[in-house]
């Protein structure tokens, strides 16, 4: 029993622990930020419209997202054809491509010299306009769009074959079918999925950073940014972060409360048999994912077009923004797993939903506030520019740490229910327990959390577009850099090394935790 | 003795080391086919020393970037703020005087004892003349015409404040109305003057903020005739680009020989085919052939230091204002 007691206090100190650092990051950083947003005359008009902008952006991104995911989802759903589970793989693909990289692919395609906006000019169009609001949509719904189709695909999975069946023995009409069996389930997944994609647009920043159109198009992760860098104006800064904070953490709780749909599950490989879907909805439904396939391939195809020429002839300061990068994400690795473990260790020994909910915080505390935080912090103590990239490291894993959680703490909870009395009845207990038991079982979730983590953070523009100091930058960083000088052939292949090494981050810890050594 | 060798190496390395002058600079001055290389291979020619030029944005973000690293900042020097933020930048109280006497050849008589003039010019609107044939002549038939233009963000580029206070000068108090008429006509508000002009070039937009003396690079660099500067019959507002010295630096010497150096007939001579300004001091040679083709401002626009603060400040509400809507 003694032992007992002994290793509960060890779980309880290293996630009391793990859980303040996080909560020193989040709400800490706040509490400083708040502080020195009192001396300060309130808001002008652009940061009323930055406030505006920001939530009707993220309003268009998730309802477009939604709208033109559900005929998708609704395509992938009743279609079988080869490629299929590729198409479905690759759904999941935008969640781990770095945003400066997809920006770029964009540009080549619906930028003035774009291809749709070249054909819409030899058709005698007006081009597409890439800056502004429909730049900053175009990307979002780029990145948002795979998601909600994922999320509602997964709806349509979860009606039973046997309802189909039984509705097409009923004669139903496809008009039918939608009343009676789609859309009460779309009523369903689709508030979920809106509110997911509205909170992931309510921090954009590295997208309206590079195609925003000024003062019109500005979010307010992007207005704390330029109230840091053009005015040097902490106040303002500190201010606006509140405000992103409290937006963030509003619409974090609505989703909470909102029935959540799981964002990864199996059983999306398989389509159902129908009898309803025959002709003309068989064109409608090729269309629709030819469209959606082009919409996500073409961009990716544009970076590896213009960039496989240049790969081999990068410029130096490229090269070693690609190393200070994958030292950076590696570093953001193991944060994540050395905060994510002794969390997710508390929340499973103490079946305590609350230790849980504090490691989520950090999706309500955008990395820009966490920056800002940090920024006033270290400012009066040391030179924050020279902490440029532990800062990255160390926010990027706060922004990890979610998902970590989340593929971490159900796999701990079925070992511990399996294995647990187990272990206890042999007296395994505190090291020996996460040695023998807990490391090699969650092999696979570490390898997942640490593959996500080490991808985002290779991909991140964030606070490093704050911090950086000239001569230091990280990969995004150097690419934007790059485009903004113009240099488009440098550029785009600095965006395919970045996208190889993103993936390259994902895929090798990934495959790291499947390969099972002890088979 | 072999360990003391190791550290008289060690020592003499980190010595050659202090010798390094660090100059803090816009974006497009550094470039590949700026004054960069040329003014580095220049000075390094005669100081024995290794010149550091860091592009930092463009030159309003110089001065932000400034009051962020605070006394902290490893820049020596300074080069790239114009008349329009010296008077901020005075009252950093982070520079110290120049200490140079020289004859300048600015349309303005130049006394300031903490900032050195080293290339003037005039902000206008630039266009390809094969596609805009009928360019506008004033800020108001730009408003009225379906061209677009690229501008830049006056927090962080000083191209994007000279057009703030250029429209300011032009309109006064009906400035916030102009912005709204020109509000059709921009595309995008970029953070510095490279990230525009790149626009312009790709054709992302019909004109773009620039110099009237760009024309002249795609001219003499390019020999390409086809960009021109639009003469506007407001009258155009001067830009007289500026150096300082940091009072916090290390190598007070070496940055003076620098300034001695910005101030000198060799930096002069690089500036018109590299940074494509009007140098502060006249080349003996005179200007390259192709200026004399560019269009000639028949009033110059410009407030003077004390009062481009304070004007502004009441213009960038008035802009971001105008341009949030």
């Amino acid at each position: 029993m003694a032992g007992r007691r002994v290793e509960i206090t060890r779980t309880t100190v290293f996630g009391a622990l793990a859980l303040a650092v996080v909560a020193c990051l989040t709400l800490g950083t706040l509490i400083s930020v708040g502080l020195r947003a009192e001396n300060t005359g309130g808001f002008g008009p652009s940061d009323w419209a930055a406030i505006r902008f920001t939530l009707w952006q993220a309003t268009l991104s998730g309802g477009i997202s939604v709208i033109l995911a559900i005929p998708v989802a609704r395509a992938l759903a009743r279609r079988n054809f080869p490629g299929r589970g590729a198409l479905v793989t690759l759904l999941g693909a935008p969640f781990i491509l770095p945003v400066i990289v997809a920006v770029l692919g964009l540009l080549a395609v619906f930028g003035r010299n774009g291809i749709v906006s070249q054909s819409l000019i030899w058709a005698g169009l007006e081009p597409v306009h890439i800056y502004g609001l429909h730049g900053v949509i175009i990307a979002h719904v780029f990145f948002n769009l795979p998601l909600a189709t994922r999320l509602i695909l997964q709806g349509w999975l979860s009606i039973p074959a046997e309802r189909f069946r039984l509705a097409a023995s009923l004669g139903f009409k496809p008009g039918d079918i939608a009343r009676a069996l789609e859309r009460p389930m779309l009523r369903e997944v689709v508030p979920g999925a809106f509110l997911v994609i509205f909170l992931i647009c309510l921090t954009s920043f590295a997208v309206a950073l590079a195609l925003g159109g000024g003062p019109r198009a500005t979010t307010v992760e992007l207005a704390i940014y330029q109230a840091f860098r053009f005015d040097f104006d902490l106040g303002k800064a500190a201010l606006l972060a509140l405000v992103q904070f409290a937006m963030g953490a509003g619409a974090a709780l609505v989703a909470f409360r909102v029935a959540m749909p799981g964002g990864m599950g199996a059983g999306l490989d398989r389509a159902v048999t129908r009898w309803d879907s025959g002709g003309w909805l068989v064109v409608q439904d090729v269309i629709c994912i030819t469209v959606a396939a082009a919409f996500l391939i073409l961009p990716l195809a544009m970076i590896v077009i213009d960039g496989a020429p240049g790969l081999f002839n990068l410029p130096m300061p490229v090269l070693w923004a690609a190393l200070w990068s994958v030292l950076v994400a590696l570093a953001s690795v193991a944060l994540t797993l050395t905060l994510a473990l002794p969390i997710a260790a508390l929340a499973v020994r103490r079946g305590s939903r609350i230790v849980e909910g504090v490691g989520y915080l950090t999706i309500a505390a955008s990395p820009l506030v966490i920056g800002t935080g940090l920024f006033i912090v270290i400012f009066p103590i040391a030179d924050p520019f020279a902490l440029a990239l532990p800062v990255t490291a160390l926010v990027n894993a706060a922004m990890s740490l979610p998902f970590a959680l989340r593929t971490l703490v159900p796999a701990l909870a079925g070992i511990e229910t399996h294995f647990g009395p187990l272990a206890d009845q042999m007296g395994l207990h505190g090291m020996a327990r996460l040695r023998l038991l807990w490391l090699p079982r969650l092999r696979r979730p570490l390898g997942f959390a640490a593959g996500l983590a080490g991808a985002l953070s290779m991909g991140d523009l964030g606070v490093i577009a704050m911090f950086a100091d000239p001569e230091v930058a990280t990969l995004p960083l150097q690419l934007y850099r790059l485009m903004g000088a113009y240099r488009m052939g440098d550029a785009a292949s600095a965006a395919l090394l970045l996208l190889a090494l993103s993936l390259a981050m994902f895929w090798l810890f990934d495959k790291g935790g499947r390969v099972d050594a002890d088979a | 003795m072999k360990t003391l060798s190791f550290v008289a190496g060690a020592f003499l390395a980190t010595a050659a080391h202090a010798d390094t002058l660090t100059v803090y600079t816009y974006d497009s001055f550094v470039s590949d086919w700026g004054p960069g290389p040329a003014v580095k291979e220049a000075f390094e020619a005669e100081c024995g020393c290794e010149l550091n030029l860091v592009g930092v944005g463009d030159g309003a973000a110089l001065l932000s970037r400034l009051k962020l690293e605070g006394v902290r900042t490893d820049a020596d020097v300074v080069l790239g703020l114009d008349t329009n933020l010296t008077a901020a930048a005075e009252a950093t109280g982070m520079f110290a005087p120049h200490g140079v006497t020289a004859t300048w050849d600015l349309p303005v008589a130049w006394s300031d004892a903490t900032f050195l003039p080293y290339d003037w010019g005039y902000f206008a609107f630039v266009y390809d003349n094969t596609k805009v044939s009928n360019p506008p002549k004033s800020f108001a038939e730009l408003a009225a015409s379906d061209l677009s233009i690229v501008i830049q963000d006056p927090r962080s580029s000083t191209p994007g404040l000279g057009l703030l206070l250029w429209v300011k000068q032009v309109y006064g108090d009906d400035a916030p109305q102009a912005w709204a008429d020109l509000n059709d006509q921009i595309v995008t508000v970029t953070k510095g003057w490279s990230e525009a002009y790149g626009m312009f070039l790709e054709g992302e937009a019909d004109m773009v903020l620039s110099y009237t003396t760009s024309p002249a690079y795609h001219l003499i660099a390019e020999e390409d005739a086809t960009k021109s500067a639009a003469a506007f019959t407001d009258g155009h507002y001067m830009q007289i680009e500026v150096a300082g010295k940091l009072a916090g630096t290390d190598v007070p010497a070496l940055a003076d020989q620098f300034l001695a150096f910005v101030a000198s007939e060799k930096f002069a001579d690089i500036i018109p085919t590299t940074n494509w300004m009007y140098p502060a001091m006249m080349p003996a040679g005179g200007l390259p052939d192709g200026f004399s083709t560019l269009i000639q401002p028949e009033t110059a626009l410009v407030y003077p230091a004390d009062q481009a603060e304070a004007a502004r400040d009441i213009a960038l509400d008035e802009w971001l204002a105008a341009a949030s809507k």
